[in-house]
């Protein structure tokens, strides 16, 4: 099997202990990076991925293979930036203000990274200022907000204005999620996309910067 | 009056089914070799680290009306106050696992392990839920043990049933939980993270019956509740 197929299979039978070891392969047979990463990482996971949306496979063998892809993907990324090879759209993630709770936000980072996306993690408890700085700072062009519990989620709408106020709307979309959090919420407060699960968020992400975010 | 309660690590072990279930694995699957290595492994680190610890204190009826009454938020309707037309004995209680399983989640998250990280997170967050259910068969002490003379104390809490987790401040004002460590923020969210909170309603189990028919349990995610109630579902 190529050395590509391998990578990819890998991840799907969540032999994550092995793909660190065949990323290196690749490298050593002189496969492209961008390769690697298209082909051997990003093509496992969008297989693991539909798996689970079809709930052939659970979230503990998504987060094993999620594991292996990450091995794989410390060791290509100085080598894509060297490159200067551009990922499929950067977003800055994290739990609004007042909000610890963040493995929901953890998942969503861990399925848009497989997805071969730029995920900046702000972490938790994070106020609606830093949001729309570090978008602006680094040129993402997607915010995802995660929340828990419904007293913290007027915060996204303050995203969402701040994102308005600075002139930034249309460039810079605003997606929102976690259990309290509905679509007509996200219509309501003006976000661009509703994520119901990470998988989901993945599908509400593409859609986004496939539209001109 | 108030009483600390404190229990080993292994008396708050949540089973095994209620963990998946968090993680979605369905019950009926025969579990791969791999889920069930981490499932172990998950407890493991949860027996080493865990201090699952609560407060619980006894409240009259006209007490509890006031503190459910929190900030004016509450859904119009909500099933606490007929449950508490038939209670005997009420008790307010906050209960956690502690702060270090958190932080082991974050760690787990940080150093490249996201499925043992996720797998410890459900352990921790049945294993909180627990605690409510080891509250609730405290033998009953002038403290607010609830579950006297055969009857059955079950909890509510803010966030669910119409009552607006904005009443957490009137909640922790009254019982204070500071002693077990736990505390509030500005936006009702106890830390450390793996904790609950609510009033235990003692009485007979008919009183914890009730048609799920309000507008609020339509976007209730808690299915417990609705198969507790299914025999009284109007739908
Ligand atoms: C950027 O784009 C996106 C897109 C998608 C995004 C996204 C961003 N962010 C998240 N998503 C989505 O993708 C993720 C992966 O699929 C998902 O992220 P989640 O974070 O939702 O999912 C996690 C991976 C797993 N899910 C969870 O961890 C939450 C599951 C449920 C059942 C739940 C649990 C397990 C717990 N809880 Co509680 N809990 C509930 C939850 C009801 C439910 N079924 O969702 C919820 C969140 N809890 C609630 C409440 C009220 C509370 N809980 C409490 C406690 C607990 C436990 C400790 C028992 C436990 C752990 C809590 C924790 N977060 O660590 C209390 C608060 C705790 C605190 N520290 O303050 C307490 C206040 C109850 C109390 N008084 O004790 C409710 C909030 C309601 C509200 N109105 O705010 C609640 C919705 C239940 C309900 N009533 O239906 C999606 O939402």
């Amino acid at each position: 099997m190529d050395i590509l197929k391998e990578i990819a299979a890998s991840l799907e039978r969540g032999e994550d202990d092995r793909v660190a070891g065949l990323v290196r392969q690749a490298l050593e047979e002189r496969c492209a990076p961008l390769d690697i990463l298209n082909r051997g990482l990003i093509a496992g996971m969008d297989v693991v991925g539909e798996q689970f949306r079809k709930r052939e496979i659970f979230l503990p063998d998504v987060l094993i293979a999620a594991r292996g892809m990450y091995a794989g993907l410390d060791l290509l990324k100085p080598l894509l930036a060297q490159e200067g090879v551009p990922s499929a759209g950067r977003i800055v993630l994290g739990s609004v203000r007042g909000d610890l709770h963040d493995i929901g936000k953890n998942l969503v980072a861990i399925m848009l990274k497989g997805a071969g996306f730029d995920v900046l993690d702000l972490g938790a408890d994070v106020p609606a200022q830093r949001f729309v700085d570090a978008a602006q700072e680094h040129g993402a062009t997607v915010i995802g907000l995660s929340a828990l519990l419904t007293t913290t989620m007027p915060v996204m709408k303050e995203v969402v204005e701040l994102v308005r106020a600075r002139g930034l709307a249309g460039r810079v979309k605003v997606i929102v999620g976690g259990a309290p959090v509905s679509e007509a919420w996200a219509r309501e407060i003006g976000a661009d996309a509703h994520g119901y699960d990470a998988a989901n968020a993945v599908e509400r992400v593409r859609a986004l910067v496939a539209a001109g975010a | 009056m108030r009483q600390r309660v404190g229990w080993t690590a292994e008396e708050s072990l949540p089973g095994r089914g209620e963990v998946l279930r968090l993680q979605g694995v369905p019950a009926q699957l025969d579990l791969p070799p791999r889920i069930g290595a981490l499932l172990e492994a998950a407890l493991a680190a949860y027996r080493e680290i865990a201090e699952p610890r609560a407060l619980i204190g006894g409240i009259s009826r006209e007490e509890f009306r006031e503190v459910h009454r929190g900030e004016g938020r509450n859904a119009p309707e909500t099933p606490l106050e007929t449950v508490l037309a038939g209670a005997e004995r009420l008790a307010l209680f906050v209960a956690t696992v502690g702060g270090a399983v958190t932080t082991r989640i974050h760690d787990l998250f940080g150093s490249n392990e996201p499925a043992l990280a996720a797998m410890l997170d459900s352990v921790a967050s049945a294993a909180a839920d627990r605690l409510t259910v080891l509250l609730g068969a405290l033998p009953p002490g002038p403290e607010g043990g609830a579950g006297a003379n055969g009857a059955r104390a079950l909890a509510y809490s803010p966030g669910y049933c119409g009552w607006h987790v904005s009443g957490q401040r009137a909640l922790f004002a009254f019982l204070d939980p500071g002693e077990i460590g736990v505390t509030l923020n500005p936006s009702c969210l106890m830390e450390p993270l793996k904790s609950v909170s609510g009033v235990l309603v003692a009485g007979p189990s008919g009183i914890h019956r009730f048609a799920p028919a309000y507008p609020f349990c339509r976007e209730c995610r808690d299915q417990p509740c609705r198969a507790r109630n299914a025999a009284f579902s109007t739908s």
